[in-house]
């Protein structure tokens, strides 16, 4: 087990060198580099510039910027923002709760709902119920996700006016039904995609586990069925479900973007879509990097909670 | 699982797969609405009375079939189905651009990475992994902000976004191909690596190819409209079906039916691809399991 956790740990790392890489090549793609805030003010002559470079460090080698860069980065030194100057971590953990409430009500529900409506087509494949899933499963996956945002704008909050048309609360109010009310809509919208996502893997894991030998050795003792499905198919279904978690949580960060655009949610979504408007690089590159090194650590998680409750992975 | 993809069959590999697929009626309606999309894109502007970036201001948000605008005008009094129908032809051929650049860039690396194996295998899946780690919107989002926008750079963006995917399928395709008597065959013969890697292997790997590239039109579409809605794509005055909706927001009380008609060709565009993706999996080869 220890091996395993090393070796999957050992692997994390290496990814984390090559992402964090692939962050500082872009940034140094930007127009004007990462001099660019300072090219554009005009009284800025290219001798200040030139002073500017060697302050920053810039005239040194690439590789001996980016080692320091990286080191920079590990120390939680990120930069600061254009704007205003703040430090980019801290105004991205200004922002990461919102983001964090939105993406794990969305989860909630679409685990939920995305494995009763899995469990429910695979016991009965090929039923009504099992084929109008699969094909609602399959637009569900092709609906742009701001386009669904808009039309539940249009029908709850334009036509039915039930639910607010996006920000987090009432400004003024903020109490907790408030915020809830607030939730819904973005929620559902970002539950969409993951819903369907988590019904197809969720169908096809439990469609594998109940073609087993266990599962007809079980029938053959007499077992009830409902002791079949929970006890033995239903655990063994539910495994695999960890390493979608974590394959999905890119796609979850993704789409979280695009709800938070659409409902003004004030989330790290959004703070990226402002800071591209006002060309603030180190805030751009900052959340880049950031639901980057996210992702890997989702993926990490997953991977060794799978080990810890699968002992065959770890052998194999 | 296995590569071997049409060998399973054993008479007139074809026909069987094209039953298996006919069988695939969502499929099939998929591949119809695809080719409407296509034609309509394409001749479709040729047909209307309207130009797509004529402003007439006096017919302002004329709601649909009220008078000669089918679709309605938007804000500035342009027609919207001829817009829609411009759209869907810069959406669609980015889409299918988009694909061929990703495939190109996936069936290269993932060749070389399966066929070399070892550190090279290693090195450029590993590269792979670590462009996965970012979210595509926000990579995409990322790059877009760096970039001056245009066709052409939407195009390149999105595929460099997507091609990941590819190299991961054609790299477990071509590792294990490469053990098999053909392959050993050629190496005998003493064809060259490119010409075993190029001529041998990834031609026998076509199905999961294919099957990698309807769906990736798919998704190519929805990065299109995602970029172009949040204002980093096609700009205006050009019409795409993303940036359609772009100001659709804005007027979703006064003017609902702009908003309405470009999500629909796009949820129509991608859902059609990805069951077409679909249907060709099952077809060209049953026991391929991707989710």
């Amino acid at each position: 087990m220890a091996r395993y956790v090393l070796n999957r740990l050992a692997q994390a790392v290496m990814l984390l060198v090559i992402v964090s890489a692939i962050g500082f090549a872009i940034l140094h793609l930007a127009p004007g580099g990462p001099l660019s805030q300072f090219a554009a003010s005009a009284q800025m002559t290219q001798e200040d510039l030139d002073r500017v470079t060697k302050q920053l460090g810039l005239d040194r080698p690439l590789p001996i910027q980016y080692l320091d860069w990286f080191g920079r980065m590990l120390k939680g030194d990120w930069g600061r923002s254009y704007r205003d100057g703040e430090a980019v971590l801290s105004v991205i953990s200004s922002h990461l709760g919102a983001t964090l409430e939105l993406m794990t009500t969305a989860t909630i529900i679409a685990v939920l709902l995305g494995c009763w409506i899995g469990i429910s087509g695979a016991l009965r494949r090929y039923s009504l119920f099992d084929s109008l899933a699969t094909v609602g499963a399959m637009i569900a996956l092709s609906i742009p996700t701001f386009w669904f945002g808009l039309v539940a704008i249009y029908v709850f909050s334009v036509k039915l006016g039930w639910l607010p048309a996006g920000n987090r609360e009432t400004v003024g109010d903020g109490s907790f039904l408030d915020l809830l009310h607030h939730l819904i809509a973005p929620a559902m919208v970002l539950a969409l995609v993951e819903t369907a996502m988590w019904g197809r893997f969720m169908r096809s894991s439990m469609l594998e586990v109940i073609n087993q030998d266990y599962i007809r050795t079980a029938r053959a003792k007499g077992m009830p069925e409902w002791r079949i499905l929970t006890v033995h198919a239903l655990r063994n279904a539910l495994l695999p479900m960890i390493t979608v978690a974590g394959l999905q949580f890119p796609t979850l960060l993704g789409g979280a973007l695009v709800a938070e655009t659409v409902f003004t949610w004030p989330g790290m979504g959004r703070l990226f879509l402002d800071s591209i408007g006002y060309r603030d690089y180190p805030v751009v590159m900052g959340i880049l990097m950031f639901s980057a090194m996210m992702v890997l650590i989702g993926s990490l998680l997953a991977d060794i909670l799978y080990a810890v409750v699968d002992p065959r992975i770890r052998v194999g | 699982m296995t590569a071997a993809t049409l060998s399973t069959v054993q008479l007139a590999p074809g026909q069987a797969a094209w039953r298996r697929f006919r069988r695939h009626r969502l499929a099939l309606a998929g591949a119809i609405i695809i080719l409407v999309l296509v034609l309509g894109s394409a001749f479709g502007p040729y047909l209307l009375p309207f130009d797509d970036t004529y402003i007439d201001i006096m017919k302002r948000f004329a709601p649909p079939l009220s008078g000669a605008h089918i679709l309605g005008t938007d804000e500035l009094g342009r027609d919207v189905l001829a817009r829609l129908m411009m759209g869907a032809r810069i959406s669609l051929s980015i889409g299918f651009v988009a694909m061929v650049i990703a495939m190109a860039v996936g069936i290269v690396v993932g060749a070389f990475a399966g066929f070399y194996g070892g550190v090279v295998g290693a090195v450029l899946m590993r590269l792979v992994d670590a462009v996965l780690c970012f979210p595509t919107i926000f990579l995409l989002l990322a790059l877009a902000a760096l970039t001056e926008p245009g066709f052409a750079t939407t195009t390149v963006l999105i595929a460099a976004t997507a091609w990941m995917w590819v190299a991961r399928v054609v790299e477990a395709q071509v590792r294990s191909l490469r053990e098999r008597e053909f392959a050993v065959a050629a190496l005998a013969f003493g064809s060259s690596n490119l010409r075993i890697m190029f001529r041998e292997l990834v031609p026998n790997a076509i199905a999961p190819i294919v099957v990698a590239a309807t769906l990736n039109v798919a998704k190519a579409i929805l990065l299109e409209s995602y970029l172009s809605y949040l204002g980093y794509g096609i700009q205006p005055p050009a019409a795409s079906l993303g940036n359609m909706l772009n100001n659709a927001q804005i007027y979703l009380t006064s003017a609902p039916w702009l908003a309405i008609a470009p999500g629909v060709a796009i949820t129509l565009a991608v859902t059609s691809f990805n069951f077409l993706g679909d249907g060709l999996r099952d077809a060209l080869d049953p026991r391929m399991n991707i989710p």
